[in-house]
């Protein structure tokens, strides 16, 4: 599988040295090259300085081949933004978008954007943990803690 | 007194924001700058009054809180496009604006925005480029974007050669009531416009007006009787 991924902090790091020891055709995206450090060192996929809701630079990691992207940036609109652009764009057939913010991830999984919540995701997994359950399916805890989703409209009528 | 005021909720509030609600202000519209920095909303509170929130405007709280639900038009107008869009794409979707503007820094985003339906956006350095591969008339007003109704345009006016304002100071200038001039585009750079500023050749003046107005905007520019 050809896979772009966007940020090299932890999580992107790990994605990318993981899938290219699988033998998966990997690139990764990061606007500081001392980002790179963090992959594993029998890393050879290739490495992309370059900021990554800029065109130019995701056509330059090869999006438009691309397989599967993912966006693991510090910046929960940035990866919004991005994912939006690779399936508009480049028309790459699956993205994910890791979103820190709850209510954000779970407002764009309604519109259609695939997002990743590791905040409802790492808290869900972790009460379970602490009350010694075993672990649930995953879409149990993609809105971990959204009792009730917001929808803004109905929040506003309220006040 | 405007027949219709609007809620306008006007999202960063650097100098675009702040002006930008200036002007809505003067006019009778009802305004809500949301600004997440603290030194500048403290500005902002001491400029506008009670017209500035504290805030992320990416938030959902904050959105809600800024009544966001009974905005006629959302206009994002912070320095990061991420921000621009995801603010319009939740003001639209989440909250069911009528009308959403953004801010695009990058030019190469305009299209994209609209595919992923922001209503208008606005870009500098767009209209700079547009700027040379034009020929415009002297003094001729071109609209960027109109807000709600069409009853409040920001436009451009081209500086070309032989324009009769060519080496006035703007504070000189005979404008027509309630126009606001927002910035000068010179050289590729937008430029604080203080009354002193001398208007030169090659300069873009981008102002706020009444739509009704720009016939007499034309004027002052052009030198003609409008």
């Amino acid at each position: 599988m050809r896979i772009v991924i966007l940020g090299c902090g932890r999580v992107g790091s790990t994605i990318a040295s993981t899938m290219f020891r699988e033998g998966h055709d990997v690139t990764i995206i990061d606007q500081a090259p001392d980002a790179f450090r963090r992959l594993a060192k029998d890393y050879q996929g290739r490495t992309i300085v370059g900021n990554g809701i800029d065109e130019d630079t995701l056509r330059k990691a090869g999006l438009d081949r691309a397989d599967a992207f993912v966006a693991t940036t510090n910046g929960d609109n940035r990866n919004i933004m991005s994912v939006q652009m690779a399936k508009v764009r480049f028309k790459v057939p699956k993205v994910v978008a890791r979103i820190y913010d709850p209510i954000r991830a779970y407002a764009y999984a309604e519109l259609g954007v695939e997002t990743l919540c590791t905040t409802c995701v790492g808290a869900g997994l972790m009460r379970d943990m602490i009350l010694g359950k075993p672990f649930a399916e995953i879409g149990n805890y993609l809105s971990f803690g959204l009792q009730t989703p917001p929808t803004g409209k109905e929040e506003q009528e309220d006040a | 007194m405007l027949k219709s005021p609007i809620y306008v909720i006007i999202v960063g509030g650097g100098k675009v924001g702040y002006h930008l609600a200036k002007t809505l202000l003067s006019e009778g519209h009802e305004v809500l700058i949301l600004e997440k920095d603290r030194k500048t909303y403290e500005w902002l509170i001491e400029e506008l009054g009670e017209t500035v929130m504290l805030g992320d405007g990416c938030e959902i709280r904050t959105m809600t809180e800024a009544g966001m639900a009974r905005a006629n038009v959302v206009v994002a107008v912070t320095g990061d496009d991420e921000d621009n869009l995801v603010i319009c794409q939740m003001a639209k979707r989440k909250f069911g604006v009528p009308r959403t503007i953004a801010r695009v820094n990058d030019p190469k985003n305009e299209e994209l925005f609209r595919e992923l339906g922001i209503d208008q956006t606005v870009s500098s350095t767009r209209i700079i480029y547009n700027l040379l591969d034009q020929q415009i008339e002297t003094g001729e007003v071109i609209p960027l974007a109109a807000l709600k109704r069409g009853e409040i345009e920001l436009v451009e006016v081209d500086i070309t050669p032989g324009s009769p304002v060519e080496g006035q100071k703007i504070g000189q200038l005979d404008l027509p009531p309630n126009t606001l001039i927002i910035s000068i585009l010179r050289d590729g750079t937008p430029i604080v416009a203080h009354s002193d500023t001398k208007l030169r050749v090659g300069d873009s003046v981008i102002a706020m007006i009444k739509a009704e107005r720009e016939k007499e905007l034309q004027a002052v520019f052009s030198g003609e009787t409008a």
